[in-house]
């Protein structure tokens, strides 16, 4: 196994992170000379990085040689992981890491079931793992901006949100716009992707894919399917997490404890 | 003023504290049919918090109130928040017309307010013809007496006014004034005013609660209460 593992590629790999590391270095260095002082942060976020992505990647060369069915309780890890990195954006309020988790679960799991049935992601826990990696990572980021944006528009509109619940609206309609808002800006990233693939930026995994061989043609065609897949997989993570999140934002008897400050 | 009318909303040792701090303490009055009741006090004596009480936008945390003889807690949050209506000292209008804004309490309901009484409610607050204008270019003013009559469209029980004069200028706040004064009079509505300023409560008001610490500091009615408190 350590034979497997400590070979002529990760020679390579450790070769080519010492350069990428340097050249990180050198940025800490003129940073340094401006007398701004970031060497303690770069240098422990490098180590940390390395040794990290490291791990994992050990970890998923002995996974990705198991049976098929391990990849399930892998991407369940990484979802459960996930929905505690982005709910930690919306920490404040209760309930959040739930919202996240169902969220992300649903959005990610139903798109990779889907996309696996229709032969979009090659069955097996080589292509499952990955991609269903970069789907849970990228819902992870939508939730995030989707509880922190829903948060900051509750917050800085409690008097209309009061006002409507002091008319008698239910909780759901008085915090519908804000929902809404947040929906669509936590897709905001997603769109621009899709809408500037290929004239903007060439994405890492078409680039992957040619440097490993691929036709060129069915790689970028794959790289939209990936888009699309990240597109549809966090787009039902936020619709499900702001609607399951705007529940928490009341009390049982319909008041609005998502405020900022104290009462006076 | 009314002193033979019904008991429209009593409460009962009412009070709220929170993280040890006590907001509002032990309240206990009575508001009847058609009572104006001015409720005075420096900041911080817990005036607006003891009208979100009785809105429910805040939970009492001691006592309980009774509108109409029925325990809050036997009320759904929505029903008494539609009886018990709410003028805030911002009028937060929703993004729309004017007529959407007043639509907004019945549509809840599932109630659709016809045309015609949309402009009577608008002609009451002295806005005839305004309902199809959006409401982003009002003035402060015309904005507040769009809540009033948006308050109005839900046929409340009880109106709580908080403040609604406050953050306006002088000359809107005299025409506010004389819509509420009005309308309260000829509607003969159920009003608990909450002022900082003692000659609008004496404009509006016919008893007046003052408030300190949270507490029950003098209640009565409007001359007595007032000559009591220019004499300390």
């Amino acid at each position: 196994m350590w034979k497997q593992l400590v070979n002529a590629d990760l020679l390579r790999g450790l070769n080519q992170a010492a350069a990428a590391a340097g050249a990180a270095v050198v940025v800490m260095l003129l940073a340094r000379i401006r007398r701004i002082h970031v060497e303690r942060e770069t240098l422990i976020a490098l180590v940390r990085g390395l040794v990290q992505i490291t791990i994992v990647g050990s970890v998923l060369a002995v996974l990705l040689h198991g049976p098929a069915w391990t990849s399930v309780f892998i991407l369940a890890f990484m979802m459960v992981a996930a929905a505690a990195t982005s709910a930690r954006r919306a920490r404040r309020i209760p309930g959040a890491f739930r919202a996240s988790l169902y969220g992300i679960a649903a959005g990610t799991g139903v798109t990779i079931a889907l996309m696996t049935l229709l032969g979009a992601i090659a069955p097996g826990i080589a292509t499952v793992v990955p991609i269903g990696s970069m789907l849970i990572a990228n819902a992870m980021n939508t939730n995030g901006l989707a509880l922190d944006r829903f948060r900051s528009e509750v917050q800085s509109h409690v008097g209309q949100v009061e006002s409507a619940l002091a008319l008698g609206a239910a909780p759901e309609t008085a915090v519908a716009r804000y929902v809404q808002s947040s929906y669509l800006a936590s897709l905001i990233p997603a769109i621009d992707n899709l809408r500037s693939l290929g004239i903007v930026w060439i994405p890492g995994l078409m680039a992957g894919m040619v440097l490993s061989g691929s036709p060129p043609l069915y790689a970028a065609i794959y790289q939209f399917v990936a888009l699309a897949m990240i597109f549809a997989s966090s787009g039902l993570t936020s619709l499900i997490s702001t609607t399951l999140i705007r529940a928490h934002a009341f009390s049982s008897a319909e008041q609005l404890v998502l405020r900022s400050g104290s009462e006076t | 003023m009314a002193s033979s009318a019904e008991v429209v909303l009593r409460t009962d040792h009412l009070g709220r504290t929170v993280s040890s701090r006590a907001l509002v303490q032990d309240i206990s009055i009575e508001v009847r049919q058609g009572d104006v009741l001015g409720i005075v006090g420096p900041s911080g004596a817990g005036k607006s918090s003891f009208l979100r009480l009785l809105n429910r936008l805040d939970e009492p945390t001691s006592g309980t109130f009774f509108l109409e003889d029925r325990d809050y807690r036997e009320i759904s949050p929505r029903e008494l928040r539609r009886k018990v209506g709410m003028v805030m000292q911002t009028a937060f209008l929703f993004p729309g017309t004017i007529a959407e804004n007043i639509r907004f309490g019945p549509e809840q309901r599932d109630v659709r307010l016809e045309e015609g009484r949309i402009d009577e409610l608008l002609r009451q607050v002295g806005l005839d013809g305004f309902a199809a204008r959006a409401v982003d270019h009002l003035s402060g003013g015309e904005a507040q007496r769009v809540a009033f009559a948006r308050a109005l469209a839900n046929s409340p029980t009880v109106l709580l006014l908080d403040e609604p004069t406050s953050a306006l200028d002088d000359l809107a706040k005299r025409q506010v004034e004389t819509v509420i004064r009005d309308v309260v009079r000829a509607s003969h509505l159920t009003c608990l005013m909450v002022t900082h300023d003692t000659e609008a409560a004496a404009r509006l008001a016919d008893r007046i609660l003052v408030l300190e610490g949270g507490k029950v500091k003098r209640i009565g009615p409007l001359g007595e209460v007032l000559d009591v408190e220019a004499t300390r």
